[in-house]
């Protein structure tokens, strides 16, 4: 991340993303998910209340799971971003993305990059019950599943029984 | 909605970060975590012409235990110091209040200090501050000032905080209290809290509580230290009875003025005896 010493209105940021090293101009009040979204075309990461509550907006930044749409673009500069796209095999499903279908962890699809992206930012270890894992999920809200098929994919995807 | 335009620095130094405070006044805001400043933007309650991110300032990433004081430098998440086990060990009031504080993803980027600095009313932090009797340090181009938590929070969203000043950091003095608690009523984990209460005390070998200290937040326009009840707890063993004439104390001298879609004042008052209840019980089992 580099100094800015004079305040800029458009700035240069330099950044990874999914791995990808990128460059490019931004205005300074570009929020981050729509760099990822406008600029880089990466439309997995949903856009739902813009103010930080709803979480479909969640993405890795250096390996953590944060709300893209209160960050700002120039805040990711020297930054590792990782978004839902990130996370996808290219063939197929990962382990969790699996669960989520087997278990209906999802209906109309629009909070589950959310979902995928802050369950990718964690360990297992770090929730080691229903409890704490509905207390991980509080930070994303779904208005269709309900939760119920939410936690019984971490659950399975996690190798545990519910 | 998104932000209205601004100029954006990232200086290195702490000299230059209140430069362009002073050169700005008003018109410049400090970005730190940007959890409550972007969303602001977000909703253009907020137009600032400069926003000044101080992620870069070394000194203002520190987070020790110096002297007897932990001490949380303005750039440090709310992340780090839940995680840290100097915290644990020093500040468990600290450390059991930040799993209340946002989600996750929020705790990630938002800081202590800002939190602090934003002072909102149904927000956890000021009232662990004010509660552990926090020090906030805050420098201007033109000097520094340490200004104790009970007089740092003058209402909603005011602090004691100058146009040209930054909360450097926040010292919490080393608790020798073992138990603390917080407890809130919120629509869902995570969100913000309708009334909540946060607390620590001791406990002699004997059972009877000594140095409690509580403060509410949620109710009134600012944390509360709810003096009375501390007052009539000290020295007590806590029983059935003592906890139902601490709850009526609460209900009785919490100024509660906070309303809104979610809850009346008269429900903050209510339920805030109740949760100084639970608080008790969890502070004594």
């Amino acid at each position: 991340m580099k100094p800015v010493r004079q305040p800029a209105g458009r700035l240069p940021v330099s950044m990874s993303v999914n791995g990808r090293p990128v460059e490019l101009t931004v205005d300074a009040r570009r929020l981050l998910v729509d760099v990822l979204r406008e600029d880089l075309g990466l439309t997995g990461t949903h856009i739902g209340c813009e103010q930080g509550s709803c979480g479909a907006c969640t993405v890795l930044v250096e390996g953590r799971p944060v709300r893209s749409c209160i960050m700002l673009g120039v805040q990711a500069d020297g930054c590792d971003v990782t978004t839902v796209e990130g996370i996808t095999p290219e063939d197929g499903l990962n382990p969790m993305q699996q669960a989520f279908r087997e278990h209906h962890g999802l209906q109309c699809g629009f909070c589950t990059p959310g979902f995928l992206t802050t369950l990718a930012g964690v360990t297992a270890d770090e929730y080691p019950d229903e409890e704490s894992v509905r207390e991980l999920l509080s930070g994303n809200l779904c208005r269709c599943t309900g939760y119920e098929g939410i936690v019984d994919a971490v659950m399975a995807a996690w190798g545990r029984d519910r | 909605m998104k932000p209205p335009p601004f100029k954006y620095a990232r200086p290195e130094s702490l000299d230059e970060v209140l430069g362009i405070l002073s050169e700005y006044g008003d018109k410049a805001r400090v970005l730190a975590g940007g959890q409550s400043l972007i969303p602001l933007l977000n909703f253009r309650l907020a137009r600032p012409a400069v926003l000044v991110d101080i992620v870069l300032v070394t000194e203002l990433r520190r987070l020790v235990v110096e002297r007897g004081m932990l001490r949380v430098g303005a750039a440090v998440t709310q992340n780090a110091v839940e995680r840290s086990s100097e915290v644990a060990r020093f500040c468990p009031l600290l450390k059991k209040a930040l799993p209340f504080v946002g989600h996750l993803q929020n705790r990630m980027r938002g800081t202590v200090a800002g939190s602090i600095a934003h002072a909102d009313p149904a927000a956890e932090m000021p009232a662990v501050a004010l509660a552990l009797g926090a020090t906030m340090v805050v420098r201007s181009a033109t000097g520094v000032r340490q200004i104790p938590a009970d007089r740092f929070f003058l209402g909603p969203f005011t602090t004691a905080l100058a146009q040209d000043e930054i909360l450097m950091e926040v010292r919490f003095p080393a608790s020798k209290k073992t138990r603390a608690a917080v407890a809130e009523v919120a629509p869902r984990s995570g969100d913000f809290a309708i009334a909540g209460v946060a607390g620590e005390l001791v406990t002699t070998r004997a059972g009877k509580v000594r140095d409690v200290s509580l403060a509410l937040f949620g109710v009134g326009g600012s944390p509360q230290r709810l003096g009375e009840v501390e007052a009539r707890l000290e020295g007590q063993r806590v029983t059935g009875d003592l906890l139902d004439q601490v709850a009526a104390l609460t209900r009785r001298t919490a100024r509660a003025d906070s309303e809104d879609v979610h809850a009346d004042a008269a429900y903050r008052a209510r339920v805030s005896g109740e949760l100084v209840r639970r608080a008790l019980v969890e502070m004594t089992r």
